[in-house]
Formats: C-alpha cells, structure tokens, sequence
C-alpha cells in the first residue's frame, strides 16, 4: 500500500510543478506581449500615474486638464475637459474607453512628458521610481472666445457644419469648430454609437462638394495661365454644352456680356466651365496640387483624423490627378470633387497672404512644468498655390463678391471681408452643403476661413456668411 | 511517550511552535506592509487581527501540544503561513471580508480543536463511516435540491445570513466513509473473477461501487452545473480506489467513463460549456462571458512578473473599489497573491501545498493500519488535487472551475472544512508515531 501512495503522491507533485510550471509562462515569457495587448485595462491604468499637462487656449481658457484621484491606494490622475464639447473634436479625448484622439493624441508624447531629449530622461528614471511625472502644457492658438461663437452659431441653426479660422501669416488655428459636437467627459460612450457621427471632426475628415467657393481655385489656375484678367468678357448665357450633357447657371440665371472679376463675384458656372475648358487638365491640376489638394496636409495632428480633398472616384477612393475628369464641371467645383473645410480654409489663406499655402498650426507653444517655453513652432510654408500678382488680383475680385455680389451677409462694419459663396446640390430635395470661405481685412488679413453647413434649404450667402460674419466681429472684439 | 509528560521535552511541538512563530512573523510583516502600501493613516484593525490570529494559533498549538504529543509538527504551521497570506490578500481587498474571514479562521481552529479532541484515537472515526456516507449523501442532495445558485453554480446553502458550501464538507465526509468501506471489501474488488480477452475483470457485483460513483459524479456536473466540484469528488475516489486495490486498469476504466460521460454531460450543462470556451479560445472575445474573467486574471498574474508588486502595492481594485477580476478573493486569490508576491511567491504558495501533500502522504504510509492510511491519503490527495484544479483553472492550464485555494480563499465553509482535515491528519499522525515510538 505504501507504494501506491508514493505514486499517488508523485502524480499529484507533478500537477502541483505543473502549476509552477504555468505561472512561470505567464510571469516570465508572456508577461511583456500581454502587456502590449490593447484590451489590458492595465496599461491605461498605469498611464493615469502621469499628471497629463493641461491644453489652454490662446485667450486662456483651460479645455483639458487633470484632476488627481486615486486608484486602489495610488494616486492617479483624471482627465478633465472644463469646457465639455467647445473644442472637443481638435482638443480630442485621452479616455480609459475609447483610447485617444485629436491633440491629445497627436502632441501624447509632449503631454506625458516622455519627449526624447533630457527632461524625458529624468520623467523617465522618475517613472521607474514611482514618483508622480508631470508632463508639459500646451498653449493653443485657438481663441475659446470666437470658437464659442462658431459652435453657437451652427448650434442655434441645429445643423451640423464646420467653422475652420486660420492666421493666414502663420497657419495658426484660431477657431476650429465642428457641430454636433461631443461631451468628452461624459458623452464618448453615447457619442460612438449616435448616427450623426459626432466624433468626426467636419473641419478635417467631412468631405464636402465645394461648389462655387472651387472658383478661387481656377480664378487663380486662370489668372496664372494669362488665359484671362480681370476684364476679360464673357457672353454670359443661361446654359451651355459640356461634354453633351447641359450645364446651367444657378436658377438657371441668364447674364448677358459681363468681365471675369463679374463672373466671380455673382459665380456664373457657364463662364467658369468655360474657363476651365481653356485651362484644360494638366494646368487646373497643377493649381489644386499647389493647394494642397490630392495630398494630406502634413500637421500636428493624427493623421488618420486629417483626411485630403480631391477628385474621388465612385468608390470613394481619390482619383489621381492625372486620371480622367470633366474639366469644365471641376472648374465649378463638381465632379465629384469633394474638399475639408480646411482645405477651403487654406485656399483662403493663399489669396491672403500671397499666394502661398503655410502648414495648419495648432499650438502656439508648449511650457514646462515650471513655466519655461520648450517649444514655440514656427510657420511652415508648404509651398506656392499661384502668383503674388495673382493673389492680389483675386483679393479684390473677392472682396467685390461681399461689396457687390453673393456674399453681402458677410459684411461687419470696420472691417473689410472678403469672400466666396458656394451652394452645392447635394441631390436631396432642396438641401444644399452650403459654404462661405475668405479673409479679413482684404487688405492686409489676420484671419481667413471657411464656414460649411450640411444639408440645408439655402445658400452659402444666406446661411454660411452671416456665420462667418458672426465669428469675425468675435475675433476682432477680441484682437482689437 | 505519553501526553503531558514533561511540555518542554517535546522536540517536534517546539518545532511546531517555533514555525508557527515564523508563521506570525510573516503575518505581521504582511499586514504593515499592506498597511504602509495603502492606508494614509494608522489603523488599529490589522494590528487586532494579528493579535486574534496569533491567540488562536498558540491556543491550538497548545491544545495539540497536550492532546497529541508526537503527530506531525509541520501541518499546523503551513496552515497559518496559507491562512496569514489569505487573510493579508483579503485585506488588501476589502477590510470587511478580512474580518469575516479573521472570524472562520478562528472558528475554524476552534472545529481544529474540537476533532483532534474528539477523535484522538482515529479509530472512533472508522466505526461511524456509515454515518459519514450517509451524511455526505445527505448534505449534496440538500445542496441540489435546495442550493441557491451563485455565478451559475448550484454549490451553496442560504440559511438566513450565512451561506454555506456543503460539498466542503461532503468531501471529508466521503473520505472517510470510502476509507472504511474499502479496507473492509479491499481484498474481493482485488480479486478477480472473470477473465475477458484475457483480462481480469471483477464480478459485475463488485464494481457496482465504482459504476455507482461515477454515475453520482456525472450527477453532481450536471445538477451543480460545476465541473470542479464533480472532477474532485470523482479523482479522490478513483485515487482511493488505487491505493486499496492496487489495480491500475479500475482507475483506466474509471478515467474513461468518466471523460465520455463528461463528455456528454457538458452538452447539457452550457455554463460548463462556456467554461471551456473560455478555456480553449479567451482571447476571441476578452469582454465576454466565456472569457472576461480567464483573462483578466491571466493578465493581472502577468503584471506580477518574478518579483510581484509587493503586498498592497499591486493593481487589483478599480476605480470604484471593486476587483478588476469577479470573484478575487473566492475563485481567483491565486492570480491576486502572482501579481502582488509575483512568481517567488505563487512559487512558494504551491510549494507549501507541496508539502502539506507531502507531510499527508507520509503520514499515510506511516499509519499501520489500513483505514488510516486510506484516509490519510484519500485527505492529502483532496487538499492537492483541489489546488491543482482551481490555480489550474485561473492560469489556464484546465478549464475554469468554482472551486477554493484551501485555507487562502475567502469562505467560511471552506476554511473551516480544511481545518478539520488538518486535525484528523495530526489525529492520525500522532497514533501512527506514538505506535512506533
């Protein structure tokens, strides 16, 4: 009997080893690929021992900071947005649920302080020791003030839409707003399921046909060309022939003999296609390049939340710009040509400053903990979108279209506004994507934007300028 | 040797003491350290408990020193090492749970005391085997019929307040009725009868017993609904089915009616089912069912690493103050103690169960008669296999079951059951030394 209970006991010791055996896998050889699973709630439990440096607008209101708390007896820190959804699609969320987007993303490594040079080093060693490490802060471009405005504004229409301010002298965002908007704090869990998309950031990742605000683009592929001046006439008639298919004014308006800078100011297709058919697509492709369509703008941003406007095919996928498209239809901005509003932003911001196209930049800078600026960007000129002469020609032929054409709702008294409207089809009943983009002051501008509205009754003069107009007198309130 | 003479001329109870000691020591490290690791302010609460811990401990060690002189100096001090390291987990999880479990420990030491009293001449056990069948038949059918289901397992009785695990004690109870019925037929289930292809085979009538508990077990799977507790039942009565026969082919025999009649059984059982889905494939669906808890613990086992967190420094809690794993402190203790005493300490949790097996073991094989070493055995094979079973379910090595890491996890039953089993092996120990002494 005795040894039968000695092999009973060796078999059990064995399961027993078995056990050690086991947990040593998982301690030792495991433990590293188990800890870079995305599912390991561990991992984003250990990142809320970093005291996450806070994101301020330019005007100084806090839109993301951290709150301390504790966590199974250590202290942690909570990310809290004060200002809920005023700029939640470009500030963007660092949640335990969702993971993170927007800046909070794109700027990680300076908001946990695990930057490459000295100062992540000793976060680093301080990390290993278990003390608290503090990340750096960031001051925005953005001015809370005006992106209030913006958000109000597209809110009190109850529409979804996007208001997108750049500095055209250095790229600089100052307002970014994006409806319907989303609670960071609390909304992320309803947010990802609501089928109006609030999460996406319209002002980057909404692609919209641009419609007439397109004209600027092939104004300024024309101008370049000296295919036209300003003077050059035009007949004017309601419809023409394109391709055998008709392509019409808007409300299918009759002009009669008019000058170029008149057909821009009251956005005549018939002229524009014609236009477009001179340029041919070799020229007209080569002006939207220098844009910046057909690429991704390259900025501190993910960039899978910055997509890039373009010709896309039916599949949705962008088409090359040497591929095959009806230029006279591009040219006043169809063809299933579909641009950001930061895109269309941008092409403000070439008419304003010059003729050139500056990477969008949201950070004015970023301090260390105790208070020291370790980093203060710098304009980055992505290159030229059309002459110096040509970008003055249009500055004037864009503030006729707020003087004396389609854009008048955009005026604000002191302050000279240029502009574009644009009205594209969207195919349902009388609903329109609707824009206004331009600058201010014409002359020598501090701000240029673009303002879309989704799927309304009107046009951009209607619904789209009295927005722009609304921000505008925001911004100089508070500039001046 | 007889009990009483001379306290200080007892070379294995001062042993006994001076590792129940170390066994204290441990305890009150463990506790400051929880307490430095967690708490903001001084609390008087672990340092009673360690106080109350360490009473009740010498008072048994007393009771044994007196009662049974020679029986084995190291069951008692591994208890208190296991129980300590429980008792600190616990803690760390919630201060309540370890003042109810500072409460069955002691009464646990108290049913310790009660047997080794009671039954100082083992023999006094073997008579009521009858009894202790019947009572364990008894208590799992209660269970069945009247058990209340928690996290899908029909292993519990509500009465008022408390909630009982009777299989626990079902268990021990079985042992004990398998230990006297098999030194009584040993000699005919040894002897064949029939020859079939040239292999002996016993009469029908004689491996009815076997035929029965491998029905009752398939039984107990699908009315429990819990795979651990039949799995359990069915290994200690196959093991001491082995030790009294000697006969290899009954246990194959048995292993295999078991395996196809689990087999079958789990068709019927879907939270068995979803246990085995867990098992084979947890990473399909981590936020399912099937697998939330597998792998929860597997990653908070992985967090450990070799060294551990340290006691009350892991990540156990989350923000609300509930255990990122269901069921930490029950089912799941063993993934608790890997990730704050890491490898060296799950190591040396499973190497004390070792030991205990062992310590069992050799005191069956030391015992003289055929109904202690049966019971011996059959105890020490229940105590290992069922810490085979449960750390064997939350590192993944078998299917998740609901059983408890004995003396360690939360639960009144289970601690005080396991108490008992310590007791009646010191009561068997000290007839088997005091024999040959």
């Amino acid at each position: 009997m005795n040894r039968r209970i000695g092999n009973l006991f060796v078999v059990l010791a064995v399961g027993l080893v078995a056990l050690i055996g086991m947990t040593t896998y998982w301690q030792v050889w495991a433990r590293s690929s188990l800890e870079a699973r995305q599912a390991n709630v561990r991992l984003v439990y250990r990142d809320l021992a970093i005291d996450r440096g806070s994101i301020v607008s330019s005007d100084g209101v806090t839109l993301a900071e951290s709150k301390p708390g504790t966590l199974d007896g250590r202290p942690v820190f909570f990310r809290d947005y004060p200002q809920d959804g005023l700029a939640a699609h470009l500030v963007g969320y660092s949640s335990l649920l969702a993971g993170r987007s927007g800046l909070e993303r794109s700027l990680d490594t300076e908001l946990t302080g695990s930057t490459g040079d000295l100062a992540g080093v000793v976060n680093s060693f301080d990390r290993m020791k278990g003390d608290t490490v503090r990340g750096d802060d960031v001051v925005l471009r953005l001015n809370a003030a005006a992106q209030r405005v913006a958000m109000d504004e597209l809110e009190r229409l109850g529409v979804r839409g996007s208001v997108v301010v750049l500095d055209p002298s250095n790229g600089g965002i100052l307002v970014m707003a994006s409806t319907p908007t989303f609670n960071p704090n609390t909304g992320l869990e309803e947010a990802l399921r609501n089928p109006n998309s609030p999460l996406l950031n319209r002002a980057t990742q909404g692609l919209y046909p641009p419609g007439s605000t397109f004209k600027v683009v092939t104004a300024a592929s024309a101008l370049d060309a000296g295919i036209v001046t300003t003077a050059t006439t035009f007949p004017g008639p309601a419809c023409i022939d394109s391709g055998g298919q008709k392509l019409c004014n808007f409300r299918d308006h009759t002009y009669g003999p008019h000058t170029f800078g008149y057909a821009l100011a009251h956005s005549i297709n018939t002229t524009f296609a014609k236009v477009g058919a001179d340029l041919g697509k070799e020229r007209l492709a080569a002006t939207m390049r220098g844009f910046g369509f057909f690429s991704r703008f390259s900025w501190d941003y993910p960039p899978e939340q910055s997509l890039p406007s373009g010709v896309f095919n039916r599949r949705g996928n962008l088409v090359d710009p040497s591929g095959t498209f009806d230029v006279p239809r591009l040219a006043i901005g169809q063809e299933r040509l579909l641009a950001t509003p930061l895109q269309m932003a941008e092409v403000a911001v070439a008419v304003a400053n010059g003729g050139q196209i500056i990477q969008p930049e949201p950070v004015l800078e970023v301090r260390a903990p105790d208070g020291a600026v370790v980093r203060r960007p710098s304009p980055v000129y992505l290159g030229r979108a059309m002459t110096t002469e040509t970008a003055a020609t249009l500055r004037e032929l864009m503030k006729q279209v707020v003087d004396d054409g389609t854009g008048g709702a955009a005026a604000v008294a002191g302050l000279d506004v240029a502009g574009k409207t644009g009205t594209a089809e969207t195919g349902r009943e009388s609903k329109n994507d609707v824009w206004f983009i331009g600058f201010a002051p014409a002359k020598a501008a501090r701000f240029a934007f673009a303002v879309l509205v989704e799927d309304v009754a009107g046009t951009g003069g209607d619904v789209a300028a009295p927005i722009a107009a609304a921000v505008l007198r925001a911004l100089t309130a508070q500039t001046t | 040797m007889t009990p009483g003479r001379g306290l200080v001329r007892l070379p294995l109870r001062n042993r006994e003491l001076g590792l129940i000691a170390l066994a204290l020591l441990i305890t009150t490290v463990g506790f400051a350290a929880v307490q430095l690791a967690r708490a903001q302010e001084f609390a008087s609460s672990p340092l009673i408990a360690t106080a109350f811990f360490a009473g009740a401990y010498l008072v048994a060690h007393l009771v044994v020193r007196i009662t049974l002189p020679v029986a084995d100096p190291y069951v008692l001090p591994i208890t208190a090492v296991l129980t300590a390291i429980g008792l600190i987990e616990i803690y760390r999880i919630d201060a309540t749970l370890a003042r109810d479990q500072g409460v069955w420990i002691v009464i646990g030491l108290a049913l310790f005391v009660g047997v080794i009293i009671a039954f100082r001449d083992i023999r006094r056990l073997e008579t009521l085997r009858y009894t202790c069948g019947a009572l364990a038949v008894a208590l799992l059918l209660t269970t069945i019929t009247l058990g209340t289901q928690v996290n899908g397992a029909r292993l519990w009785i509500r009465i008022g307040e408390l909630q009982i695990q009777p299989g626990e004690f079902a268990k021990i109870l079985l042992v004990i009725f398998l230990a006297g019925y098999l030194r009584e037929r040993r000699e005919v289930l040894t002897a064949p009868t029939r020859n079939v292809l040239g292999v002996g085979v016993p009469a029908l009538r004689h491996s009815l017993p076997l035929l029965i508990i491998a029905g009752a077990s398939l039984v107990l799977l699908v009315a429990m609904n819990d795979l651990g507790s039949s799995l359990l039942f069915y290994v200690i009565a196959l093991a001491m089915l082995y030790i009294a026969t000697g006969r290899l082919l009954f246990v194959g025999l048995g292993a295999g009616l078991f395996a196809l009649g689990a087999a079958a059984a789990v068709q019927i059982t879907p939270r068995v089912q979803t246990r085995i889905d867990g098992w084979l494939h947890p990473w399909a669906n981590e936020q399912a069912q099937c697998c939330y808890q597998i792998t929860q613990s597997i990653y908070t086992i992985a967090d450990g690493g070799v060294l551990g967190a340290g006691f009350g420094r892991g990540l156990i809690l989350n923000g609300n103050g509930e255990t990122i794993i269901p069921y930490a402190q029950t089912d799941f203790i063993y993934s608790v103690i890997a990730n704050e005493l890491g490898l060296v300490g799950a190591t040396a949790v499973i190497l004390l169960y070792l030991l205990l097996a062992w310590r069992g073991f050799r005191i069956a094989t030391s015992a003289d008669d055929g109904f202690s070493k049966l019971l011996a055995a059959g105890l020490a094979t229940a105590v290992a296999f069922q810490v085979f079973v449960i750390v064997g379910g939350v590192i993944r090595l078998l299917p998740l079951t609901g059983l408890t890491l004995p003396f360690v996890s939360y639960g009144g039953s289970s601690v005080t059951a396991n108490f008992a089993i310590a007791g009646i092996l010191l009561c068997i120990s000290q007839r088997a030394n005091r024999e040959r002494g």
